[in-house]
């Protein structure tokens, strides 16, 4: 086989490998960071929150759980939402601007769509990591079996992808970073963490504030992440509904994603 | 063909200080308006967005929490804490991270101290772009939680100066820690001890939930003594424990003020 | 606090006087015991490769860096006590350019200014002057990120001014720049100095060193290695021409043993010979006569570059 026909046929594979050999550089962080903070969100505000929302709610719970089941999926799952957007954000805007990543390998045989699928299984790697370190905590402080625990990985790498695209999918279209890239945080993912039904059931919200919930990639994971956690009583149709929305927002982001950096690279 | 001997300047700060700090703080300002103001603003939406969401949601979860005794609603609650956690936020940005960019990235300081200024001035200056900006987000705040009706005294006026002194106090500090810093990677750790302080100090909930040791631990940390006080004040439960608190941020000042001082030339003349 | 107490020394004997001169960082010796004195109204290089200790000297004399050890005197002030005092006389144009990206052309001047206490009246009108000067004024409300590279560092040149310097400091002027943006930089420097400024500069191009400088020292691995005029450089150091033998990159050093005893002195470099002779066509002359038969040669002056390369061993720019 030649050079030429592998890098058509395995270039993306190659892409992830390059972004997945960056971890090496912050790996020590990065772990630190994964395994603290789940610690830190479960045992601080998940038990701390709790012990004072069970007793207002009169044992009855949220949902039907304790305060700490309910509220663990969805903060595994804002997690991964975080980290992908801050990755996509800075690894893609990076890639053209900074580290050139993209300049380089347009240089190669590698192409527009297959940097765009690459960079996103490496990001990928490092979120799995991510909620990795919140199933082990999960299962160690007894919150959920390890069995159950476990499930919420799929979900967690779906957001991650649907997330990630999406951001890609904006920030390569922009050429100068004049602070608009903290923009992503400020106005979409904080907003999103924060009125996705993570803490709070999204109907405790006023009406005219659930909308943002049902366009929330974050909420439609959520939901999932209760349902495969501890089987919160959703209807089937429901979680078919949440699939779609994941699956069709990677779809469409990445094929704008594709569209972009194909533009961008070709001058 | 000769050259004037220059003016002397003698003392302590000597070979540090130009006295010339406001054209630091000028030149900040200047940025601001120029270009940040966008990203300035934007940047007070965060806490207000925290209030709504918790305020709204969690608190129709918890009801009311108990503070020195009395009953106070969960949103009245958790705004001062928002308060003073956006104090501490601003300060430790824009003295770690900002100061870091523009030292690695920017080379903003190696400009400056190629003029007449001296490292003191600099940090003098970045100090008060920090409190101006604290000062920008605390009034903001104020006017927020007054307009949804959750400062339930007039004490609560005293919160903004009280911020700011929480932002002097963490600007203070992080600008000694910077100067230890050598990679991007140490800024995570500093994020990463920020992260318990945020959600542990009676931020979203009263540490009597935790048992005592652990309360004692966070008794110890900065950002309860602010949460406390910015409390006391927007509550009106006034204590007697308000002077511990803003002896613990005068201290901290003054701490921080001799390590960054006593650091700067480690700092900026590498 | 303030008083106006002279300087130590009055008159100056010298504007930069530096002795045993050293900088560590952890275990890597930059700068290791240099002397050297700098005198009013002269122009001064440091000439030597990437990494010789040039700039960290430079960082130095500017009291941007503090010494480990030796004494470091800048108009008469002691560097590690007096930085603010040292640096209200300098002009500074670091190696990169440094400028501040978040404000415009006119504005980076300006702040510039204001940083050395200046009125907001008085800096005004001096960027105005420093805008012609730099030939900018077009570009006045212009982002620097718009800059080219010339411009860029005919910018940080009127900003180094921007205090009317009796001493300027310039690191590396004119790296990365074309040969025509070289030029107009070096007719501006030209009129500083005609105008008395002292200028003090480093330089890893032995043209720039000799356009510029009338008195230079060689610095290698962090100690001087030679020092004097340019002209006096290349007397001492090196034959009046040279001349440049091409054989292909596998027969230079067989091609070198064949010229034995042509001229001074020989030189092999990976892709070419050096003869050193005060007559260069006459040693090519004895070659060609010995029966060798260059690929390409080449009669040419002695440079700078030769003298560095008989002081060293090594070229310039490798």
């Amino acid at each position: 086989m030649t050079t030429a026909v592998k890098a058509r046929r395995w270039g993306w594979w190659f892409v992830a490998e390059h972004r997945v050999s960056h971890i090496r550089a912050y790996w020590i962080t990065l772990l630190v960071t994964s395994l603290g903070s789940p610690f830190v969100y479960l045992l601080g505000l998940g038990l701390g929150l709790g012990i004072l929302i069970d007793e207002n709610q009169g044992g009855a719970g949220v949902g039907g759980v304790p305060y700490l089941t309910f509220v663990t999926p969805a903060l595994l799952l804002s997690a991964v939402m975080q980290g992908s957007s801050q990755e996509n954000t800075f690894g893609t805007f990076g890639g053209f601007k900074w580290t050139h990543w993209y300049i380089t390998q347009y240089a190669s045989p590698i192409t527009p769509a297959q940097m765009v699928l690459g960079s996103q299984l490496g990001i990928l790697v490092r979120t799995s990591i991510t909620a990795a370190c919140y199933v082990v905590v999960i299962a160690v402080a007894g919150i959920a079996p390890l069995g159950r625990a476990l499930l919420l990985l799929p979900v967690a790498m779906l957001l991650s992808v649907a997330v990630g695209f999406a951001v890609t999918s904006w920030v390569a279209t922009q050429v100068d970073d004049r602070g608009q890239l903290s923009f992503v945080e400020r106005f979409v993912v904080t907003p999103l963490a924060l009125f996705s039904g993570t803490f709070y059931p999204l109907e405790v919200l006023p009406a005219y504030l659930q909308w943002i919930g049902w366009i929330s990639p974050l909420w439609h994971a959520v939901e999932l992440g209760r349902w495969v956690m501890y089987g919160a009583d959703i209807p089937g149709w429901r979680l078919v509904v949440h699939v779609l929305f994941l699956v069709a927002l990677a779809a469409v982001t990445a094929a704008l994603s594709i569209r972009t950096f194909e533009r961008r690279l070709d001058k | 063909m000769s050259v004037e001997a220059p003016k002397v300047h003698s003392g302590f700060l000597r070979g540090l200080y130009a006295g010339n700090t406001m054209a630091v703080l000028e030149r900040g300002l200047k940025v601001i308006a120029r270009n940040n103001w966008l990203i300035i603003l934007t940047g007070f939406f965060e806490p207000v967005l925290y209030l709504l969401s918790m305020g709204l949601g969690l608190g129709a979860l918890v009801g009311a929490v108990e503070f020195y005794g009395i009953k106070v609603p969960y949103a009245a609650y958790i705004a001062p804490a928002l308060m003073a956690v956006s104090a501490m936020n601003g300060a430790v940005y824009d003295s770690t991270m900002n100061v870091f960019f523009k030292m690695k990235h920017a080379k903003l300081y190696d400009q400056m101290l190629s003029t007449s200024l001296g490292p003191m001035d600099v940090a003098l200056g970045e100090i008060l772009i920090a409190m101006f900006r604290g000062l920008l987000y605390a009034v903001g705040f104020m006017i927020i939680t007054t307009l949804l009706g959750l400062n339930l005294s007039w004490t609560a006026l005293l919160a903004v100066p009280a911020a700011l002194l929480i932002a002097f106090g963490f600007a203070a500090i992080g600008l000694g820690v910077t100067s230890y810093m050598k990679t991007y990677q140490h800024l995570d750790f500093v994020y990463f001890v920020m992260l318990p302080m945020f959600l542990l100090s009676a931020t979203f909930f009263p540490i009597s939930v935790y048992p005592e040791p652990v309360q004692w631990f966070i008794m110890a940390l900065p950002l309860w003594h602010g949460v406390d006080m910015i409390r006391q004040l927007t509550t009106g439960l006034v204590q007697p424990s308000m002077w511990g608190h803003v002896t613990y941020f005068v201290v901290m000042i003054a701490i921080g003020a001799t390590l960054a001082t006593s650091r700067l030339k480690a700092l900026f003349l590498r | 606090m303030a008083d106006t107490r002279k300087g130590l020394l009055s008159p100056f004997v010298s504007v930069i006087r530096a002795r045993s001169l050293t900088k560590r960082y952890g275990n890597f010796l930059a700068v290791d015991g240099i002397d050297f004195d700098i005198e009013a109204g002269e122009s001064f290089g440091f000439l030597g490769p990437n990494g010789a200790g040039k700039s960290t000297t430079m960082r130095m004399i500017s009291a941007q860096s503090t010494r480990t050890s030796g004494t470091l005197d800048v108009l008469g002030l002691d560097t590690n006590e007096y930085g603010p005092e040292i640096r209200a006389q300098l002009g500074i144009v670091p190696q990169a350019d440094q400028l501040d990206e978040e404000l415009r052309v006119f504005d980076n001047l300006t702040t510039y200014g204001r940083y050395f206490g200046f009125s907001r009246a008085h800096v005004r009108n001096r960027a105005e002057e420093l805008l012609d000067f730099a030939q900018l004024r077009e570009k006045r409300g212009v982002r620097v990120s718009e800059l080219s590279g010339g411009m860029k560092r005919r910018l940080t040149i009127a900003r180094g001014l921007m205090n009317s310097p009796k001493v300027f400091l310039l690191d590396e002027p004119t790296t990365g720049l074309d040969p025509q943006a070289r030029h107009i930089l070096w007719d501006r420097l030209f009129r500083l100095k005609e105008q008395g400024t002292t200028l003090v500069l480093t330089t890893h191009f032995m043209d720039e060193a000799e356009q510029l400088c009338d008195r230079l020292v060689v610095v290698d691995k962090g100690v001087i290695v030679a020092e004097g005029s340019p002209r006096s450089l290349i007397q001492q150091y090196s034959t009046r021409e040279v001349v440049e033998l091409r054989f292909g990159s596998s027969r230079n050093a067989w091609a070198a043993e064949q010229l034995v005893g042509i001229g001074d002195r020989l030189e092999v470099l990976p892709d070419r010979v050096l003869v050193y002779a005060d007559h260069g066509e006459a040693a090519l002359e004895s070659a060609v006569h010995r029966g060798l038969e260059p690929t390409s040669s080449l009669v040419r002056r002695s440079s700078l570059e030769d003298v560095f390369l008989r002081l060293t061993g090594r070229s310039l720019i490798e």
